[in-house]
């Protein structure tokens, strides 16, 4: 998972347009579609949505249906850092939960939140498959494990502090 | 010629294998090949560097730190090996390794699962070779039959029948998915399979591929996986590079081609007809068989579904035979069985065992057991769908029918171990809130059902359990397993199962007595001031915010049972540990 550098919206829907014809305009890609349509904006715009639909002949409410069953799937802009929080059984019995309190508290956000600054989004998921890391969190695409409340606010304080070092 | 092997899985990475590498890396000057290599299921002891000399094992170094990279280099460069003795694995590791039975795992860990000619090297796609060129479509799925390999997913159904099934669907377009949705928290064996092996899984579905007659081959990954669908996408168009893929496949009349497409998180998928309809773009919900996949499935056409395990026991099974698959193992289940050993276990990690095997002998055995001072409580097995099993229980034997008989289930393979420090009911209820959120709401039962349940489960943690509670969750539970459509439903309360039927007392105590014998459940919770060892410091006393510790004149300091709000602030603050988590009730004075 890359940082995200949103395109405006005209200029990422031109690029939709190309990606759509790879997928020729298929609606059996759907599911491919908006993944690669999140990559692009960082998350699913409205319009974007509206866009697949109309390209695709779908019907709008089949490709918001589809956006919204999926937990990968965003339909608000996501922070410049985000956060999984693993919830699987492993970190589940390694004690998540007080690790998942002092994110919460240190952020100001609840699961599914993005700080104000737009630096950090805070998901939970069901499992990363880092069991014997646990409890375990990825941040764009890195693993941290064995965690402890403080070791996981420290993760972020590091990330914040390197954020505001010109 | 000496070599590093750096295991590069995801935990390897994450426990810095990417740093050893690098370091190793600035240092390659001293004449030393470096390679990368998957996961050797020893989770635990990651990072882990094997070094080798002209081919052959010399030192296998644990554990490693970027700090270790220059004596790891001397070494390699002189062959004086005892100079990174302090950091090989100690013979009670090695021999977790020397007692297990690998098929599926054997290249993990070993292979290099960037670079085909490694593959090649090891005979790999030799098996594939030979059913293409020499075989009949049936006379594989003869030595299938023979080897008695079933669905390494969880349902444990006999391979060669969805094959054969598919092999004799009509219709000229044919489907092979390989399903490597492995949604069950604590599972991770299908994880590593893709990430340190990948060409295996190919050979596998290639030679599935071939026995159906299906020309498309789909591996359907979780998004949640990055590496494994980077590291399957580059396998794929290796193998389509060499010609064992596409037209012509092998040298043979046969044409097949293969795509990689990734989930996008929904537990539900992992159900064969959802994860069709995922793939169909549409919403991944699972609609009734019949018809089947093998008759009516993606696209309308005979599908052929597997899980990524069951594909990585295939080539072995051509190359040595069926009847040698079938000598591993139990009467009926035969071969062996990946498990991934989580929790509190001493040594996590995958283990791949004969079928027949003891519980015990994995999770003791090979696990070393619980790796806190507690005692074993239970070892969570099957995932959601599955149960939690007491220390009497250790003695069944892996084995798809043995383990049904328990109320768990064999599942994908995920073992999670518990200590006696966790409570069944929220263990339960953890369970519950899965499914219930992962439920994908086309069927009543399961939509509202699980509901209900965590909705019991939750007022008995509250401490507001009622009378009947326990009859009513065994009401639900049959009522659910017998009107859910799929095997999500079906299997949902399970975990609520096992509890009932092994960890009674203890959801009764949670209801009658309201109280949480492993101390976890927070409105159940006892504090309480040991007389003996409190020294009247009064430091509790400025922690407490709703000032509930009072002075009992001529005593020390007690708790006010009826106003403490159970927030734990005053543990860490007595210095002499006096204050403490009641299990049973206030003891009188």
């Amino acid at each position: 998972m890359s940082e995200c550098r949103a395109p405006t919206l005209e200029s990422g829907l031109t690029r939709l347009d190309e990606m759509l014809r790879e997928y020729d305009c298929d609606s059996d890609n759907l599911v491919a579609i908006l993944q690669r349509t999140q990559e692009l904006f960082g998350y699913l715009p409205e319009e974007a949505l509206t866009h697949i639909a109309a390209a695709t002949g779908c019907p709008a409410s089949a490709v918001f249906g589809v956006s919204t069953f999926y937990s990968q799937f965003r339909t608000t802009p996501v922070g410049k850092y985000l956060i999984l929080l693993c919830k699987g059984t492993a970190c589940y019995v390694s004690g998540v939960n007080p690790i998942e309190s002092a994110l919460q508290n240190y952020l100001g956000v609840p699961d599914g939140g993005t700080t104000e600054d737009g630096l950090f989004t805070l998901e939970n998921v069901a499992c990363i498959g880092c069991c014997c890391l646990a409890p375990a969190m990825m941040i764009n695409g890195r693993t941290y494990g064995h965690l402890t409340p403080n070791y996981a606010v420290s993760v972020l304080k590091e990330l914040r502090a390197r954020e505001e070092t010109p | 010629m000496r070599t590093a092997a750096v295991g590069q899985g995801s935990c390897g990475l994450a426990a810095g294998a990417g740093e050893v590498y690098a370091a190793l890396e600035q240092l390659q000057g001293g004449g030393f090949r470096l390679r990368t290599v998957g996961c050797l299921g020893m989770c635990y002891l990651e990072p882990i560097v094997d070094l080798y000399e002209d081919g052959v094992l010399a030192r296998r170094l644990v554990r490693v730190k970027p700090d270790d990279a220059p004596a790891i280099a001397n070494a390699l460069t002189s062959g004086r090996w005892e100079e990174v003795n302090r950091l090989a694995i100690s013979q009670e590791d090695e021999a977790v390794l020397a007692g297990q039975t690998r098929i599926a795992l054997r290249g993990c860990g070993l292979v290099d699962p960037t670079d085909i000619d490694d593959y090649i090297a090891r005979g790999g796609y030799e098996a594939a070779r030979h059913a293409l060129t020499a075989l009949t479509p049936e006379q594989v799925i003869a030595e299938v039959k023979a080897s008695g390999l079933a669905g390494r997913g969880g349902a444990g159904f006999p391979t060669w029948r969805k094959w054969d099934g598919a092999r004799a669907a009509s219709g000229d377009v044919k489907y092979l998915i390989c399903n490597g949705d492995e949604g069950d928290p604590g599972a991770f064996m299908d994880r590593a399979l893709l990430e340190s092996d990948p060409h295996r899984v190919i050979e596998g579905m290639l030679i599935g591929a071939y026995a159906t007659g299906a020309a498309e081959l789909i591996v359907y990954i979780r998004a949640e996986y990055p590496l494994a669908v980077s590291r399957l996408r580059q396998a794929a168009e290796q193998a389509q590079a060499q010609g064992f893929l596409g037209p012509h496949a092998m040298g043979s009349e046969f044409s097949c081609r293969i795509r990689v497409r990734t989930g996008a998180g929904a537990f539900v998928c992992g159900e064969e007809t959802a994860l069709i309809a995922s793939l169909e773009g549409r919403r991944g919900m699972p609609s009734l068989r019949p018809p089947y996949p093998v008759q009516q499935g993606y696209k309308g056409k005979p599908t052929c579904i597997n899980n990524v395990e069951t594909f990585a026991n295939i080539p072995w099974i051509l190359q040595n035979g069926g009847a040698a698959f079938a000598a591993i193992g139990t009467e009926h289940s035969k071969g062996t069985k990946v498990f991934a050993l989580a929790g509190q276990v001493r040594r996590g990690g995958l283990v791949e065992v004969p079928m027949g095997t003891s519980l015990r002998e994995v999770i003791f055995g090979l696990g070393g057991g619980v790796r806190t001072r507690a005692a074993f409580k239970a070892v969570q097995m099957g995932g959601p769908s599955g149960g939690c099993l007491p220390e009497s229980m250790l003695d069944t034997p892996i084995d798809y029918q043995a383990l049904a008989a328990t109320g768990a289930m064999m599942g994908s393979g995920g073992m999670v171990v518990m200590d006696d420090s966790t409570c069944m009911v929220e263990m339960a209820r953890f369970f519950l809130r899965f499914t219930a959120a992962e439920s994908c709401g086309k069927c009543v039962p399961c939509r509202i059902g699980t509901r209900r349940a965590e909705e019991i489960l939750t007022r008995i943690i509250d401490g507001q359990g009622r009378e009947g509670d326990v009859e009513l969750l065994e009401e639900l539970s049959a009522a659910v397993q017998d009107g859910a459509l799929c095997g999500l439903g079906r299997t949902a309360l399970n975990p609520v199962l096992t509890t009932l039927r092994y960890f009674r007392d203890e959801l009764v105590a949670h209801v009658r007595d309201k109280s949480c014998p492993a101390g976890q459940c927070v409105a159940l919770r006892t504090y309480y001031i040991i007389p003996k060892l409190c020294r009247n410091c009064r430091l509790c006393l400025k922690s407490c915010p709703v000032n509930c510790i009072i002075r009992v004149p001529g005593k020390t300091f007690i708790i006010d049972q009826d106003a403490c709000i159970k927030c734990d602030a005053c543990i860490p603050f007595c210095p002499f540990d006096a204050i403490v988590v009641l299990k049973e009730g206030v003891p009188d004075a």
